[in-house]
């Protein structure tokens, strides 16, 4: 048998796939019910106990910061406020504009540190599972998001005003339109939930399954095949080490850009003009 | 030789798919580099642009990824 043959032997290691990400229910049940051709756990998993404990993190967190203000900040206030500050001016203000991002920034605040707190939970050490790499657990936060910008452009224009901002660019007009308001209604009502939900979760769902195939390769490499591929698998954890801090990067990244698009997409939404 | 290649040839196709975005993305942050390093003090603005052009070019990869799994 050739090396190539020895390392690609279908009976010997099983590379992780989707189905990894399906956790039981937590303390037993385990029922499961059929719904679109799949099954489903029936019970409470570990996904949905990670959005309650990001919720409860996030609330107590600035909770406790902002609750002995004092003019000179203390560290605890200090990092609430840079954090606060952070979402607030660099975020909110320098997309929607001085005149209306007030109204928003108490959302955007709540997003942004609620999806990083659920970010961190892959990295963070006993959790280490991301909450949205479950896509259900990211579809709820697209259809907020989708009734947000909408909501806040209808409120703004009225419903068929808004429809006309959206869906017909200025400039324009004649046989043009049959051809560019359909793309436009499709772009920006239809598929901007889709692809806000789909980044979030495939970035997560492949950082994640990433470092499981290095975790499950490198050990396979080690402890299955002895001889020289042992240093190869010790390549493979040394890699493994490098992708979890590039994966906190992108943890990070992810709900910076989930929340700078939703500030755009409100921002869009609500201006006079194109 | 009797090595066989368990898997799906969806795989090799999202490896194909994942060209385009990514000379985009190395697109967008050079020229982002390049306009910081001319105009440093514009860096604040061309950050935000430049995130949300790698969102855009990085969502035709994600969508890849996403039909990878799903077609079978």
């Amino acid at each position: 048998m050739t090396y190539a043959a020895a390392v690609v032997r279908s009976d010997g290691f099983t590379p992780p796939g989707p189905g990894d990400f399906d956790l039981p229910a937590v303390g037993g049940g385990g029922e499961t019910f059929e719904l679109f051709g799949q099954s489903f756990v029936l019970g409470l998993t570990k996904p949905m106990l990670q959005l309650v404990l990001a919720a409860v993190v996030v609330f107590g967190f600035f909770y406790v910061a902002s609750r002995g203000r004092a003019m000179v900040p203390g560290r605890l206030q200090f990092i609430g406020e840079g954090a606060y500050g952070f979402v607030r001016n660099s975020v909110s203000r320098d997309i929607i504009g001085a005149r209306d991002f007030a109204k928003y920034v108490p959302y955007l605040f709540a997003l942004f540190f609620f999806i990083l707190v659920n970010n961190l939970f892959a990295t963070l050490p006993f959790v280490q599972f991301p909450t949205f790499s479950r896509s259900g657990m990211v579809y709820g936060l697209a259809i907020l998001s989708w009734v947000v910008y909408n909501g806040a452009g209808i409120r703004r224009h009225g419903f068929f005003g808004y429809f006309k901002h959206q869906t017909v660019p200025p400039g324009i007009n004649g046989p043009m339109l049959i051809l560019l308001v359909p793309l436009e209604f499709m772009s920006n009502i239809l598929v901007r939930p889709v692809t806000l939900a789909l980044r979030l979760f495939c970035n997560m769902f492949a950082g994640h399954l990433l470092l499981i195939l290095f975790a499950l390769g490198g050990e396979y490499l080690i402890f299955e095949l002895s001889g020289w591929y042992a240093p190869v698998g010790l390549l493979a954890w040394v890699l493994f080490i490098a992708v979890a801090f590039l994966e906190i990067l992108i943890q990070f990244l992810q709900a910076y850009v989930f929340v700078l698009l939703n500030a755009m997409y409100i921002s869009g939404a609500i201006s006079e003009e194109h | 030789m009797d090595g066989t290649i368990n898997g799906s040839v969806n795989m090799i196709g999202y490896g194909l798919a994942a060209i385009g975005p990514g000379i985009g993305i190395g697109l967008i942050f050079a020229a982002y580099i390049s306009g910081v390093a001319r105009q440093p003090e514009a860096q604040g603005r061309l950050q935000s642009i430049a995130i949300l052009g790698f969102a855009l070019a990085e969502a035709l990869a994600i969508i890849g990824i996403a039909l990878a799994f799903v077609l079978s």
